[in-house]
């Protein structure tokens, strides 16, 4: 288990002086992740809210090796880093250990990116990749993607006086790459740093391609106060709206069991993306959406291991 | 040693040479055997390559950007519709300066869906900041592609060299190929000043680049395709004086005699030599101009090859839709304005999706060009040569 105050010694490998948000769940994320690491790695980042704010020339943020490349590509990229590396380390070129971290919002890899990342787990190209999950694409503005949950307000699926925002549930990103049976895979957000950390570390070590779901909250697309951030990415797991979880070896595990499973609605009356659902004249979206959060989470509860 | 090869077999064969450090490919008819026979060198243990079968060319190009950043010898291959999709991925490895090398296999773009030889593919990523190079031959496609690795390499640019689909890609040749151990010899080993991987210095790639100073980046690009034809030149006199087969930007036969000529590019530039040697036995002199590297465009050379003659018949086995002709016709009419000499000149389209073009063809367009030296006029600037209804 991760100590706080070792992670804090650490030199920053992703520093501040940025231009994310106040706030960002996705700079927390980029944070996290870098500071869990043990090794040396190299970092690719798709194109979107983290690639923009960290690096606009000539300033970086990045204390590591980094590239970016275009939107749905930075697993076919970080693919072919991999394979540099690979046919280097064979030659006896390169010495060190190193490991690879793809980073990609949902819009990079729920939608555009799903391709790329599908090819680059079944090549089985040893590289963590961290969807920083903020549901929506925030970069251009708050458009819908396939992460964006039942009922949101984006600027696509907007809260209109006939549709009360996106008619359609979430996409399930995470089963379909367990589907792709990689050597690990889990969903976490920030607010448990540890859980995070933890899971950063053994997707690092595993041997072969692995992913995590960040569960990302972003104040300007969900609307909320800048400092409930953290607040936010809490309530995910207590509302069991974001389970944390892993998939290893064939075996589910949660990681992060609520003590009591708080009702949705406690999460969607944190957020402006949801404040229209209350006044609607029905409970259908929101009910749609408790039956979805419920579904999956007796599903893997049925499927993880009693703890 | 001599061995009788197909374009896409000797490209393959070049590239088990060059052993690059990484290839990632998509197979696309008419290139799915260079793939093919590269994944058998592989299994094989003939290179040392790590090859990454990817799941689109898309990916392919992706792949070979995030492992030419990390300082390795990269080498693709693909044709049409994989260009195509390659096209977004295309701009940003010229614009990180990622000396990637494509061997390609010229190809009609859809639609209407054709697997046949025209220059649409290549010619609709002429901006994309890549050196291209044309061949005419197999023999000339396995040259090229040793030479382009190293023109590339030096550049700091990619590169495409590409044969006729069908016609070069599946046509057997005699062929002379070098000793396996000229090649990385002539090659060298890649050397870069950063890397990926150095984690000691590391270094932020593909950084967002705004109004203050993105211009001078896409400025440095330029200047260096400015730059590349001496290096493309040093590349090709050192191969000639290595192995006895010299090259140069601009191929010019017979032109020094005569009075009308033919611009071409690719195996048409085969075709057209014998359509001279036909003409020249019957006292007509005629020649020929094949462009071979397009990209940069080699402007001087070809501007002295260009104004050698008094009439010009461009051929273009593409079009830009624009009602301004093909691709080659556009290039000459912009180099020859400042010129004093100007030939007259008429464009013909031929050969889109792989309608033929034979040598008794090329002799009546001779014959044509003739008639308007004697006019001294053309009278329709652009046709669409061997179409039916025109």
């Amino acid at each position: 288990m991760a100590k706080l105050k070792e992670l804090a010694a650490q030199e920053e490998r992703f520093t501040g002086g940025h231009r994310g948000c106040a706030g960002c769940g996705a700079s927390i994320i980029a944070r996290q992740v870098l500071m869990a690491a043990e090794q040396p790695i190299v970092v690719g980042c798709a194109t979107g809210c983290l690639e923009v704010f960290s690096t606009i020339y000539p300033y970086s943020a990045w204390n590591v090796p980094y590239i970016h490349n275009a939107f749905e590509n930075v697993a076919a990229t970080m693919a072919g880093v991999e394979a540099a590396y690979k046919a280097l380390k064979k030659k006896g070129k390169i010495k060190k250990d190193l490991r690879f971290i793809a980073f990609g919002g949902d819009g990079g890899t729920y939608d555009i990116g799903i391709q790329a990342l599908s090819g680059m787990i079944e090549r089985r190209h040893r590289v963590l990749y961290v969807c920083y999950n903020n549901e929506a694409y925030m970069n251009t503005g708050i458009q819908r993607s396939s992460a964006t949950p039942r009922g949101a307000h984006t600027t696509t699926s907007p809260a209109g006086k006939v549709i009360p925002g996106k008619m359609q549930l979430r996409k399930n990103l995470t089963e379909i790459i367990i589907a792709h049976e990689p050597a690990y895979a889990a969903q976490t957000t920030f607010g448990y740093w540890n859980d995070l950390v933890t899971k950063v570390r053994k997707a690092l070590d595993a041997d072969g391609p692995s992913f995590i779901n960040i569960y990302a909250p972003c104040r300007l697309g969900w609307a909320y106060a800048p400092e409930k951030t953290v607040k936010v990415s809490k309530m995910s797991v207590e509302t069991c709206i974001w389970p944390c979880y892993e998939y290893q070896d064939g075996k589910y595990r949660i990681t992060v069991k609520p003590k009591e499973k708080k009702p949705i609605t406690e999460f969607l009356k944190m957020q402006g993306r949801f404040s229209h659902l209350f006044k609607w004249k029905d409970d259908v979206p929101i009910k749609e959406f408790q039956a979805e959060v419920d579904t999956i989470w007796e599903r893997l509860l049925k499927r993880s291991e009693t703890e | 040693m001599i061995v009788a090869r197909t374009g896409n077999e000797a490209m393959a064969e070049a590239m088990r040479q060059i052993n690059p450090d990484v290839v990632a490919a998509y197979p696309i008819t008419p290139a799915t055997e260079v793939v093919q026979l590269f994944s058998k060198f592989v299994h094989d243990g003939l290179v040392d390559t790590e090859f990454v079968p990817v799941e689109s060319e898309h990916s392919a190009c992706s792949a070979c950007c995030g492992a030419s950043a990390a300082g390795v010898r990269v080498m693709t291959s693909t044709s049409s519709q994989g260009l195509a999709l390659m096209h977004e991925i295309l701009f940003i490895a010229a614009g990180l300066r990622l000396p990637i090398a494509i061997c390609l296999v010229n190809r009609s773009l859809s639609s209407p869906i054709n697997i046949h030889c025209d220059h649409s593919d290549t010619l609709a990523s002429r901006d994309a900041g890549w050196l291209q190079i044309y061949t005419e031959n197999v023999q000339e496609a396995y040259d090229t592609t040793i030479q382009l690795v190293k023109i590339a390499e030096q550049a700091l640019l990619p590169g495409i060299v590409s044969t006729d689909a069908f016609i070069i890609s599946h046509g057997m040749e005699r062929v002379e190929l070098l000793d396996d151990k000229e090649v990385p010899k002539f090659l060298g080993e890649r050397k870069v000043e950063y890397s990926l991987l150095d984690v000691d210095n590391p270094i932020t790639i593909g950084g967002l680049d705004l109004q203050d100073y993105f211009y001078e980046h896409k400025r440095s690009e330029i200047d260096a395709m400015d730059h590349v034809l001496p290096i493309i030149e040093k590349v090709q006199k050192e191969f000639g004086d290595k192995f006895g087969r010299y090259y140069s930007t601009v191929d010019e036969y017979k032109m020094d005699d005569a009075e009308v000529a033919i611009m071409a590019m690719g195996s048409t530039g085969g075709t057209a030599k014998v359509a001279v040697e036909r003409m020249r036995e019957k006292g007509k002199k005629v020649g020929l101009v094949r462009c071979r590297v397009y990209r940069p465009f080699p402007e001087k050379a070809m501007l002295k090859a260009l104004t050698k003659v008094k009439v010009l018949g461009i051929m273009d086995r593409s079009d830009t839709l624009s009602t301004l002709g093909g691709h080659l016709y556009n290039d000459a009419r912009s180099i020859l304005y400042e010129s004093d000499a100007r030939p007259l000149i008429k464009n013909y389209i031929y050969g889109l999706g792989g309608r033929d073009i034979s040598i008794e063809e090329i002799e009546t367009i001779y014959e044509e060009l003739f008639d308007i030296q004697k006019s001294g006029k053309v009278d329709k600037n652009i046709v669409y040569f061997g179409v039916r209804g025109e």
